[in-house]
């Protein structure tokens, strides 16, 4: 794709512009539609849409597959986290309540955390099985 | 009529999500709408696409004798299926058990109760927490299923000459 100067240029400006919608969608999903899944997927697709335009090994250059993978778990057991957390000090496993002294700001709290851990997962997964599938080639 | 080229029953495909989406923001699911324009409109078909390239974009044309036991099978399933739907309560009805003790806790206490004001978040999140967690992990292990299968489609790094080397072996 390196002689479509057009799709280049606004390829590139588009990807910021994806990327902080992904991160706006993800920590304004109490207050606005939106949340860690939905977040996660627009975070990869503008990862995606690089890859696209400017080459698979460019992309696997800024996020390898190996970080991929290890995000990916990363994002369940961060979630599972606050669940332990919130079980250790005193709850139930995800009464988010018991994080913080004040029961909203530990609810807000634990929600943006685990929130946070889907988004990692998703993001992650999706860019992975992208990575899966374009790495490939034909038999 | 029949399309035997998956290419454009792809971008139907894509077509179809990106209404639906338009229809949940109708309904006032928007929740929802950005996910089926992320998921179903986006990286699906990205996926899809990317089956294609590795496959073929023209399905094979099996035999075109009829498959009796087929039809009875669909036809007996759908039926049963319809039978199962003769004692749901009919759509929208007030009295229905979904509107009668859980829909007003969540629109009337989860303000109080969680203190963010997007409900869909705090039901998703705190009310059904495990749930999600459910999903999260039947997300990962979608990946791990697929990454066993296809390999992690790793390209290696490039030569000094610039020129891209082969492809990552599956067995690493």
């Amino acid at each position: 794709m390196n002689q479509y100067v057009v799709l280049r240029i606004v390829t590139k400006l588009m990807i910021p512009v994806i990327l902080l919608y992904g991160l706006y969608i993800q920590f304004h999903g109490e207050y606005s539609p939106g949340g860690g899944f939905q977040a996660g997927i627009i975070f990869a697709a503008g990862f995606v849409i690089y890859s696209l335009i400017y080459g698979l090994d460019k992309a696997q250059d800024a996020v390898p597959p190996e970080a991929a993978h290890v995000l990916a778990a990363f994002g369940v057991l961060l979630y599972i986290g606050f669940g332990l957390a919130s079980f250790f000090l005193g709850g139930n496993f995800l009464e988010y309540k018991v994080l913080l002294p004040d029961d909203h700001a530990g609810e807000t709290f634990g929600i943006i955390g685990i929130e946070l851990g889907v988004g990692i997962t998703v993001a992650t997964v999706a860019l992975s099985l992208f990575y899966s599938f374009a790495g490939r080639e034909r038999d | 009529m029949k399309i035997r080229n998956l290419f454009a029953v792809t971008m139907l495909t894509g077509i179809y999500s990106l209404l639906a989406a338009s229809l949940f923001v109708v309904l006032d699911a928007v929740d929802v709408a950005l996910t089926e324009a992320a998921v179903g409109a986006g990286i699906m078909i990205i996926l899809m696409l990317g089956t294609l390239a590795l496959t073929t974009s023209k399905e094979k044309v099996h035999g075109k004798g009829q498959n009796l036991l087929a039809l009875v099978v669909v036809f007996v399933t759908g039926a049963g299926l319809i039978y199962g739907t003769l004692d749901m309560p009919s759509f929208g009805d007030p009295e229905a058990p979904a509107h009668t003790h859980l829909s007003p806790h969540f629109t009337q206490e989860s303000v109080d109760e969680i203190g963010i004001p997007n409900m869909v978040t705090s039901v998703l999140a705190s009310y059904r927490g495990i749930d999600t967690l459910g999903e999260a992990v039947v997300i990962y292990a979608a990946a791990v299923g697929v990454l066993l299968v296809l390999g992690s489609g790793a390209v290696r790094r490039r030569r000094k000459d610039g020129h891209v080397d082969d492809r990552g072996e599956e067995q690493s």
